[in-house]
C-alpha cells in the first residue's frame, strides 16, 4: 500500500510539473507599465479633489522623523483636500520590502528608492518609476539643483548607466562620509586636528602609542568597511576616476591606486588602530562607543550629526577627510539622501510631483536646519544653532564648492556588499592580501558588467 | 520554527492509517467503511486544506517555478533550467553555505543528543528532587524566540560579555589570553554559533529522553543489576535500545532546526565575518531580497526542502528500523 501512495504521489508531481511549464514565468504577466509621460503637467493640487497619497520614506530617526512629520503636516494645512498616508521604515526594511510592493498592482504613491544597480537603476529598467522630466519643465528641479547631485538620481531608460538619462527622483537632505573627532582627547594628546593624510597618520601613532584606540570602528555589516576604504580610496585616487569605476563607464578595481587604499586599509588594522575585534561589532555602536570615549577619531556619515551633538555637545567635532596635501581639494563619498520618486502606477502622479516640490522647496530646506538636519540645498533664512552642525553645514559647503563628493561603492553592483565587503572584512582580519581582495571586488564587478 | 516542525510530525503520521482505512475492502454499505458517506468528509477537512493549500503548497509550488528562472524580483524572467540548481554547488560561497550547515548539524543535533544522553543516564540511576524544576530549565530555551536567544548570546560573546570576562580572568591567573569578539572572528565564529544551537537542543533531547525513561519497566534495570551490569552496561543494554523512539525524534526536530536555521544567523552574524557563518536558509534570503537573485534563492529554498525531507526520512530509518 505504500507504494501505490508514492505512485500516486509522483503522478501528483507530474501533475505539478505538467501545470508550472504551462503557468506563465514569474514577472511576465504582462504588467510593465508604457513609460507613460503625462500629457499634461497639472500643478493645480486643490482641483484633484479628495486624494490620499500613499508615502513610504525611511525618516524614522530623531530629527529625520520630526522633519518629514512637520513637512507632511504643512502639505496638508495648504492643501486640505490631500490626505498623506505615510508608512515609515527603517533603511534596510525599506530596502526589502520596496521591491515587492513596486511589483505589485497597487503600489504606494511616491517611494524613497535608493540610488545605485541595486535599487534605483532596476526599478527603472522594469519600468517601476515615472520619469519627472516633464515634471521638472514646471517645477524646475534642474535650475535649483546642482548637474551632480541630479545625476546620482538619473538613469537611461535600460537601467544600464547611472548618471545619464532621465531624472527619477529629487532628494531633501544632503550627506557625506567625514571624519568626527574627539575634541577633548585631542587636546589631551596635544595634538590639532589633521590637516593631510601624513599629520593623520602621525596623530594615529600618537594615539596608540598612549593607549587610546584610534580609529572607533565596527564592522559586523561589511559596509562599514566599504565607507572607509572609500574614504582612503578618495585620498589615493582620482575622483573622476572613483566615479567612472562605480558608474560603470571605466577602470578596473585592481589598479594601482585602488589597491594601495587597500593597503593602507590592511597597515592600519595591523598596526592596531581600530577598535578591537572591528568585525564583531555592530555599525550602530560605533557612534555608541565613540560618544563614551572610546576612539580619538571615527568616520562616519552626518546622518550621525544630531545624536552625536546631543551625546557629546562640545566634545565633538567635525571635518572633511584630510587633504593629500595641505590645502589641496579633499573628495570623498556621498551625496543626497534617498531620492524621493513616484511609482509608474500611481493614480495621482500630479499630487505626488506637486508633494515632492513641496518637500524640497527652499522653505522645506529652513524645516531641516531647523530639525537638526543637513539641507541638500543651502536654507534660505535658517542657521544651525549647533556647533557640529555647523562645522557639518561648512564642510558640505566646502564639498559643494569643489565638486567633490564621489559615489558610494555598494552602487558599483547589486552584489557588491558581499562581494567586496566580505573580502575587507578578512583584509581587517589580515586573512586576505590587499591584491586579493580588490581581485575579488572586480571580479564581482566584471560578472556584471558583462550581464547589464 | 520548532512548533511548526512539531505539528508537521504527527499530522503526517495521522494521514496514513486514515489512508488504509479508506482502501480497506468489505464492509457492509459495499466496500465502504460504515458511517456517513465518504464524500462528506471532504467538506470537513475542505477549510483546512484551502488554507493549507493557499498558505503552504501554492507558495511552495511557486518557489519550485522561481526556481527554473533568472528573476530579479522586478522585470520579465528568463528561462533557466536547471542552472540555478548547478550554481547552488557551483558557486563557492553556496558549497561552503552547505558545508558550514553541516558543522552545524552536529551542534544543533548530534551534541544535544549526547550530552542529553549523557544527563539521563545518571538520572535514570538515582531519583532527582524537583526533577520537574530542572526539566523546565532545560526546557526553556526552547519556549523563547530565537530571535531574542540570539540577542542574548550576541551580548555574551560581546567584547566585554561574560565569556572574555572569564577568559580576562583566567589570563589573569597566568593563563594565555583567549579573550575574542568571538562572532566576528573567522575561525570562532561559526563554533560559536553552534554552542549557541547546541544550548537550545539540549533542553528538547533531555526532555524526549526523560519521558522515555519513565516507560522503561524497572524490572529491567533490576535484572540487568542482578545480571551483574554496571552504571555503562546498563545503559547500553537497557536504557539505549529503549530510547530509539526518543531519539529519532530529537534527531529529527534538531536536524530540521539546523537546516532551517536562519533567524539566529540574521541576528548575530549575518553570515559574517566574510562567509564564515554563511547558511543556506540565510542564503535563500540574503540572495532573494539582497541581492535579487530570486530565482537562485529559490532554488536554494527547495535544495533544502528536499534535504530535511531525505533526512528525515533517513534518519527515521537508520534509528527506528525498517518499518518506521
Amino acid at each position: 500500500m505504500p507504494t501505490l501512495m508514492r505512485r500516486g504521489a509522483v503522478a501528483a508531481a507530474a501533475a505539478l510539473v505538467t501545470a508550472l511549464a504551462a503557468a506563465c514565468a514569474p514577472g511576465s504577466s504582462g504588467d510593465k507599465p508604457a513609460g507613460k509621460a503625462p500629457a499634461a503637467v497639472s500643478t493645480d493640487v486643490a482641483k484633484a479633489g479628495n486624494v490620499t497619497l500613499t508615502v513610504w520614506d525611511q525618516e524614522v530617526q530623531g530629527g529625520l522623523k520630526e522633519q518629514i512629520e512637520k513637512l507632511n503636516a504643512q502639505f496638508q494645512a495648504t492643501y486640505p483636500n490631500v490626505k498623506i498616508n505615510r508608512v515609515s521604515r527603517s533603511f534596510s526594511d525599506l530596502q526589502k520590502t520596496l521591491r515587492l510592493a513596486l511589483s505589485g498592482s497597487n503600489p504606494p504613491d511616491v517611494v524613497e528608492a535608493n540610488q545605485g544597480y541595486a535599487s534605483m537603476a532596476q526599478f527603472v529598467k522594469a519600468g517601476m518609476l515615472l520619469p519627472l522630466d516633464p515634471y521638472d519643465q514646471v517645477y524646475g528641479w534642474k535650475k535649483r539643483y546642482p548637474k551632480g547631485l541630479l545625476d546620482l538620481n538619473s538613469v537611461t531608460d535600460d537601467g544600464k548607466l547611472i548618471g545619464s538619462g532621465k531624472l527619477y527622483g529629487v532628494s531633501l537632505n544632503g550627506e557625506i562620509v567625514g571624519l568626527y573627532y574627539n575634541k577633548e582627547k585631542l587636546q589631551k594628546l596635544g595634538i590639532q586636528p589633521p590637516k593631510t593624510w601624513a599629520e593623520f597618520d602621525q596623530a594615529l601613532a600618537t594615539a596608540k602609542g598612549k593607549g587610546e584606540v584610534p580609529i572607533a570602528f565596527g564592522n559586523v555589516e561589511k559596509l562599514p568597511a566599504m565607507q572607509l576604504y572609500g574614504i582612503l580610496q578618495d585620498g589615493l585616487a582620482d575622483k573622476e576616476a572613483v566615479r567612472r569605476l562605480v558608474f560603470g563607464s571605466g577602470g578596473s578595481w585592481t589598479d594601482g591606486p585602488n589597491v594601495q587604499a587597500a593597503q593602507k586599509l590592511a597597515d592600519w588594522s595591523k598596526k592596531g588602530y581600530f577598535t578591537k575585534n572591528a568585525n564583531s561589532i555592530k555599525w550602530d555602536d560605533t557612534p555608541v562607543n565613540f560618544a563614551k570615549g572610546e576612539g580619538v577619531f571615527m568616520f562616519g556619515g552626518t546622518w550621525w550629526a544630531p545624536d552625536l551633538n546631543d551625546r557629546m555637545k562640545e566634545k565633538v567635532g567635525f571635518m572633511l577627510p584630510p587633504a593629500s596635501q595641505a590645502g589641496a581639494p579633499v573628495a570623498t563619498m556621498g551625496g543626497e539622501s534617498l531620492p524621493w520618486s513616484i511609482t509608474a502606477k500611481s493614480k495621482h502622479a500630479d499630487v505626488a510631483a506637486a508633494y515632492i516640490n513641496f518637500i524640497t522647496s527652499p522653505k522645506a530646506m529652513d524645516v531641516s536646519v531647523e530639525t537638526g538636519n543637513l539641507p541638500v540645498l543651502p536654507a534660505p533664512s535658517r542657521q544651525p544653532s549647533a556647533a557640529l552642525m555647523r562645522e557639518v553645514s561648512a564642510a558640505w559647503g566646502e564639498l559643494s564648492r569643489n565638486d567633490g563628493t564621489t559615489p558610494y561603492l555598494d552602487y558599483a553592483t547589486p552584489t557588491f556588499t558581499d562581494a567586496f565587503g566580505g573580502p575587507l572584512q578578512e583584509l581587517v582580519a589580515g586573512r586576505r592580501s590587499p591584491e586579493e581582495a580588490m581581485k575579488a571586488a572586480q571580479d564581482d564587478y566584471t560578472a556584471f558588467q558583462n550581464k547589464k | 520554527m520548532t512548533t511548526a516542525a512539531r505539528h508537521e510530525g504527527p499530522g503526517s503520521r495521522r494521514e496514513a492509517p486514515d489512508a488504509r482505512a479508506a482502501r480497506r475492502p468489505g464492509g457492509r454499505n459495499g466496500g465502504r467503511p460504515p458511517g456517513e458517506a465518504r464524500g462528506i468528509g471532504w467538506l470537513y477537512v475542505l477549510p483546512a486544506l484551502l488554507v493549507y493549500g493557499g498558505f503552504l503548497l501554492w507558495p511552495l509550488v511557486r518557489g519550485a517555478q522561481f526556481s527554473l528562472y533568472h528573476w530579479d524580483g522586478l522585470g520579465t524572467a528568463t528561462w533557466a533550467g536547471v542552472s540555478n540548481y548547478t550554481s547552488t554547488w557551483s558557486d563557492p560561497a553556496l558549497r561552503g553555505a552547505f558545508g558550514h550547515l553541516l558543522v552545524l548539524v552536529v551542534f544543533y543535533s548530534v551534541l544535544p543528543c549526547c550530552i542529553a544522553f549523557v544527563l539521563v543516564g545518571a538520572m535514570s540511576r538515582t531519583k532527582i528532587r524537583g526533577l520537574a524544576f530542572f526539566r523546565t530549565v532545560l526546557f526553556l530555551p526552547q519556549v523563547i524566540a530565537m530571535v531574542a536567544v540570539a540577542v542574548a548570546w550576541r551580548w555574551v560573546y560581546s567584547a566585554d560579555g561574560p565569556v572574555n570576562t572569564v577568559l580576562g580572568g583566567l589570563h589573569a591567573l597566568g593563563l594565555p589570553d583567549w579573550r575574542r569578539g568571538w562572532l566576528g572572528d573567522f575561525t570562532f565564529a561559526l563554533p560559536a554559533v553552534g554552542v549557541v544551537g547546541t544550548w537550545v537542543g539540549i533542553g528538547l533531547a533531555l526532555v524526549l529522553f526523560l519521558a522515555g525513561v519513565q516507560k522503561i519497566p524497572r524490572e529491567l534495570y533490576e535484572a540487568a543489576r542482578i545480571d551483574g551490569a554496571g552504571p555503562v552496561r546498563e545503559f547500553i543494554a537497557v536504557t539505549l535500545p529503549a530510547l530509539r523512539r526518543e531519539l529519532a525524534v530529537a534527531l529529527t526536530l534538531t536536524t530540521i532546526m539546523a537546516i532551517r536555521n536562519f533567524d539566529l544567523i540574521y541576528m548575530a552574524t549575518e553570515g559574517g565575518p566574510g562567509n564564515a557563518t554563511k547558511v543556506p536558509a540565510y542564503e535563500v534570503y540574503n540572495r532573494t531580497f539582497n541581492t535579487g537573485e530570486v530565482g537562485l534563492g529559490c532554488a536554494i529554498g527547495v535544495t533544502l526542502a528536499v534535504l530535511a525531507f531525505a533526512v528525515t526520512a533517513g534518519i527515521g530509518r537508520l534509528v527506528e528500523g525498517r518499518d518506521a
